[in-house]
């Protein structure tokens, strides 16, 4: 297991290079002045010279790029050119929020998309199936943005049950985890509900069934263990999907967060900011790749002998 | 019948003919949006701001008392424009670099694995961020942040197709025959290897749609006054309270043209019979 661990952490190394010297590359592919795009309108002689000399922008690109990285993994981003914060500061306040919604909406959609992926197995053709059908239908094909406005309309403007925005309490999470677990949970259902078809089918089940077993137990306690493999494999590699829904969803509900600061600086162009939040973002999605790796290797040793 | 038999096996179930109506309806507003639209779609009348759904107005107006409907419709034009190009450039790109990978192999290959594998990781959400945050704001940047955030899935797709060809009996007679490589690609792999990369490529319209309305109401996509349903929306916002007629209807417009494209592509799937080879790449 830590062979296999070590190997997968090494091999994000490149791909962490290669994004983050794309990410890099953004103030010096900008039309304009790298150090105009990193520095406030009306700053000083001097100030420009502290910039161009902190990123050592008079040195050829590639040791800029080093520099950068190297401030970087020292917790220093930059200022924030609109705001005028470090940057760390402001992904410091930001990412709390982002990281609670990220984790609670993909608990939420784990949960139910297996229990309602198992019902629309377990219930075939039933009204039962045909709803969750529906549904996935519904939460493949609807706009998250849309959805959630949707759910400020009904629940919060309407019924007055949630907030309309903003994060100051839990209930305000109520919502935006819905808006994202919808989509999520459509994933994770259609999954389930084909991977169980799939395992009923197979020899030790129809065996199951022919020693007697109740029908809820095998498909319990048998046929949903072994199709809960594939749900792992997707959920691994779409947890960035999952998590850059969160993007989307924060901005709409006006909740603080790195989608919503990323989004708010893009229409700034406040570059420094930009690069940060992509940097932390693009590192989120790399690490909960990973963890959906090692997870499913920790349920499945075919897995860890094939990867070594 | 020949050709067309697909399409009339499509047409003959419900859930084919309901989406491909849908869709056409769609089209031709698109088409002939000066003609359909009651209204100019940038004419302001602040007097008329906020109206309710109405005789006149039938989808109500907006902030600045622009009729909704034609924007709506007007609407249409940049949602289909948009989806349209930048998948049909990024198919054509993919298929390209797929064939080239598949049948030639070597470094390139490894190359273009290595590529698609890195944008793969990555949803293109992400993608579409860093792209805007290069190009800048606008439907040029959207349309070119979709196309590439795509590129990997056609390339992949295509590839697989192209690999599983290139070792097919009558593929390794012609190259024995003494067949050149322009002739064994576009004469007998590519044909053969079209029709998933293009269904594909219908399905992913949708998702192309979902982006660019997605980016218009992150204000990133459509600047105004081009109609653009996200964008629309992104407005409506700040009005939630006493105008969500603008939110509701424009996010209609956007979900009935993503289902029907998504239910029209299932059924071509069906009546092309290809789920399986989608499903091995």
């Amino acid at each position: 297991m830590t062979g296999f661990l070590i190997k997968r952490l090494l091999s994000l190394i490149p791909v962490f290079l290669a994004v983050s010297l794309v990410i890099f590359m953004i103030v010096h592919l900008v039309p304009g002045d790298p150090i105009e795009n990193l520095l406030q309108i009306g700053s000083s002689p001097e100030q420009r010279e502290i910039v161009a000399a902190s990123y050592g922008l008079d040195k050829p690109l590639l040791l800029q790029y080093l520099i950068w990285l190297q401030k970087a993994f020292r917790g220093d981003l930059g200022e924030a050119i609109i705001l005028r914060q470090p940057v760390a500061a402001l992904i410091a306040q930001n990412l709390p929020h982002s990281l609670i919604l990220g984790v609670s909406a993909l608990t939420f959609s784990t949960l139910v998309g297996v229990t309602a992926g198992a019902l629309a197995a377990i219930f075939r053709d039933s009204w039962v199936d045909r709803a969750v059908m529906a549904t996935i239908l519904l939460g493949s094909t609807i706009p998250s943005f849309w959805l959630g406005l949707l759910m400020i309309l009904l629940f919060a403007v309407q019924l007055g049950w949630f907030p309309v925005s903003g994060a100051k309490t839990w209930s305000a999470l109520v919502l935006p985890i819905l808006t994202i677990g919808i989509a999520g949970v459509a994933l994770v259902a259609r999954v389930t509900r084909v991977s169980m078809g799939d395992v009923a089918r197979r020899d030790f089940v129809i065996m199951l069934h022919a020693k007697g077993l109740p029908a809820w137990r095998i498909q319990l306690r048998h046929v949903l263990r072994h199709a809960l493999l594939p749900v792992l494999t997707i959920l691994s590699l779409r947890i960035g999907w999952i998590l850059g829904g969160a993007v989307t969803v924060e901005y709409v509900f006006a909740r603080p967060g790195l989608g919503t600061l990323l989004i708010t600086s893009l229409n700034q162009r406040d570059y420094p900011v930009v690069q940060g939040c992509l940097l932390m973002l693009a590192m989120a999605v790399m690490l909960g790749t990973l963890l959906g790796d090692v997870l499913q290797a920790a349920m499945d040793p075919r897995l860890r002998e094939r990867m070594r | 019948m020949g050709r067309l038999a697909p399409l009339s096996r499509i047409l003959r179930t419900p859930r084919g003919a309901l989406s491909a109506a849908v869709l056409l309806l769609i089209i031709l507003c698109a088409v002939f949006a000066p003609w359909i639209a009651p209204f100019d779609y940038a004419a302001q009348k602040l007097s008329a701001s906020y109206r309710e759904p109405s005789m006149a107005n039938w989808l109500g107006t907006d902030e600045f008392g622009r009729d909704l409907l034609s924007r709506i419709i007007f609407g249409a034009r940049t949602s289909l424009t948009v989806g349209v190009t930048s998948i049909g450039l990024s198919v054509l790109a993919g298929m390209a670099l797929g064939a080239a990978a598949g049948y030639f192999g070597g470094a390139f290959d490894r190359a273009v694995t290595i590529m698609v594998d890195l944008s793969w990781s990555f949803p293109e959400i992400l993608l579409a961020l860093i792209l805007i945050a290069i190009l800048g704001p606008g439907l040029t940047s959207t349309m070119i942040a979709i196309g590439v955030g795509h590129l990997a899935q056609f390339t992949r797709l295509t590839r697989a197709q192209i690999m599983s060809l290139k070792s097919e009996t009558y593929v390794e007679a012609t190259i024995n025959m003494g067949a050149g490589h322009a002739h064994v690609l576009f004469r007998h792999l590519l044909p053969n290897a079209m029709a998933p990369v293009i269904v594909a490529g219908m399905l992913a319209t949708g998702d192309a749609i979902i982006l660019e309305a997605t980016l218009g109401f992150f204000g990133l996509g459509a600047q105004p006054p081009t109609p653009s349903w996200g964008a629309m929306m992104s407005s409506g916002t700040a009005q939630i309270f006493i105008a969500p007629w603008i939110i509701i209807f424009p996010g209609l417009a956007i979900a009935a043209t993503v289902i029907s494209i998504n239910l029209f592509g299932d059924s071509l799937i069906d009546a092309l019979d290809i789920r399986q080879r989608l499903r091995e790449a």
